[in-house]
């Protein structure tokens, strides 16, 4: 199977959830009232606005696992041929992971790892 | 072999080339590939919410359902008969085109992940070469699906649980990705089938000893919080943020958040299974000839799906061993402990393959 398998899969999972949710909906009779379509917060009505700020920390944690993960993508290749190249690819991976690694120390003493 | 599912497959594919069209028989293999994914989906779904709810109730202590079927067996197709019939509101003011699209993108991802996965010995959909990376790639969107979910609420438990689950997500991927790297370098593939002959003499977990032991333990931890699962369930926790990312979703739309958490569990555990517990692979000890002939009489799949299980039910087993950890303490875990071992683990790793030290 090649990669067409991927789509006949997609269009499974379609297929799935469509079917799903359309036998819901013909199952059902739907009501509406004002009520019913408030945000739901346990039952008191809501105050302001519902899409509120949040923590920037979020966005630091989103921001380090960034630069980790392309890192982490460049290991792959290495790591497939690791065994072929020898012990060269040890010295190769230290001397990234000991950058990766001062990275890591350096976002630390930053403060960017603790969450506030 | 009496039972093995490569020779039922591989004849269905000779059948169907010889009889037909070439085009026609690639639709018919295709539909078939859809059919058997749905089915599989349905089945997981169903059995994996019974055995979570017996295993809970068996540490508990207590019963749990017992009443609808023998020994409360059907109790999970009572509940989705429950779900199809009830309505799956819309609230007012949500982003409607997103709101109704997150659980679509959930369920696709949670299905294409499964190409991959070895399931018995030949009986794969499609033998990627970059087999694990692909899995790892595209399990990685699913937390897209989430955000959407989340910010389409437009509610501020669903806002707050899904930015928690999205931290928490892409946190635990890169000490997962590095333990998966661990493996990868001792067996020099990325291909599933690579793994998987790659263990013909012993399982990684026992020839990779120290390695691939705590590779094994990060990943195990890792998956538990990719899958936002007790005691990584911050995202979800009731008694603060009412039901996380999904708080607004009811009937069918909630039903499909819900079996793509549980496949995804699966799916995890079969790459646990895969990479650390051999696939299919039969346990073997040594030149233990007579033992090792009575092991390989077990069919592949039955190999497979019990180790996977084995998994899935350590993971439930921490459901109930562990409480759950605090936003900050879960982060502090990953980047301050998980992530500096798994580095230094991917060392060890390195050495232990080039210098051939495993068995």
């Amino acid at each position: 199977m090649g990669a067409g398998s991927l789509i006949a899969l997609m269009i499974a999972a379609i297929a799935f959830s469509g079917i799903a949710l359309l036998i819901s909906k013909f199952v059902l009779k739907a009501t509406t009232n004002k009520q019913k379509g408030e945000p739901y917060e346990c039952g008191i009505p809501t105050t302001g606005p519902s899409r509120i700020q949040f923590n920037v920390g979020y966005y630091l944690f989103a921001l380090v696992f960034l630069i980790f993960d392309v890192e982490l993508i460049f290991m792959f290749p290495w790591a497939v041929v690791v065994k072929e190249v020898g012990w060269l690819a040890l010295f190769e991976i230290v001397i990234f992971l000991f950058i990766l690694f001062t990275g890591l120390l350096y976002a630390h003493k930053k403060g960017a790892l603790t969450w506030k | 072999m009496m039972f093995s599912l490569e020779n039922i497959t591989n004849s269905i594919h000779e059948w169907l080339y010889a009889n037909l069209n070439a085009t026609l028989a690639l639709i018919i293999e295709f539909a078939i590939i859809g059919v058997l994914v749905i089915g599989l989906f349905a089945a997981l779904g169903l059995v994996l919410i019974m055995m979570e709810r017996k295993v809970s109730s068996w540490m508990q202590l207590r019963l749990g359902p017992n009443r609808v079927g023998p020994g409360g067996m059907f109790q999970t197709v009572a509940d989705t008969i429950k779900l199809i019939v009830k309505e799956g509101m819309t609230p007012d003011r949500v982003d409607k085109l997103l709101f109704n699209l997150a659980p679509f993108i959930v369920m696709v991802i949670a299905m294409v992940v499964m190409a991959p996965i070895m399931f018995a010995k030949g009986f794969q959909i499609w033998d990627i070469n970059i087999g694990v990376l692909f899995v790892l790639a595209v399990s990685s969107i699913s937390v897209i699906g989430i955000l959407i979910a989340g910010w389409a609420s437009n509610n501020k438990y669903s806002l707050l649980g899904a930015m928690r689950s999205g931290a928490q997500i892409v946190s635990y991927e890169l000490s997962a990705g590095l333990s998966v790297l661990a493996i990868v370098v001792l067996s020099g593939g990325l291909r599933m089938s690579t793994i998987i002959d790659a263990q013909q003499t012993g399982w990684w977990l026992f020839k990779g000893h120290i390695p691939a032991i705590i590779a094994f333990v990060i990943f195990i931890i890792a998956v538990t919080a990719e899958t936002n699962r007790a005691p990584f369930d911050l995202a979800e926790a009731e008694s603060e943020l009412t039901g996380g990312f999904h708080t607004e979703y009811s009937g069918m739309k909630f039903a499909l958040f819900f079996l793509a958490e549980y496949v995804n569990i699966f799916v995890v555990c079969a790459i646990g299974a895969t990479l650390f517990l051999g696939g299919w692979m039969p346990f073997h000890i040594g030149n233990w000839q007579a033992f090792n002939h009575v092991m390989d009489y077990i069919p592949s799949s039955i190999w497979f799906f019990g180790k996977t299980f084995l998994l899935i039910f350590i993971i439930m087993w921490f459901r109930w061993t562990f409480p759950r950890l605090r936003i900050d303490q879960l982060l502090q875990l990953e980047w301050k402990y998980l992530l500096p071992i798994s580095m230094f683990n991917l060392l060890l790793a390195t050495v232990v393959a080039i210098a051939g030290w495993h068995f």
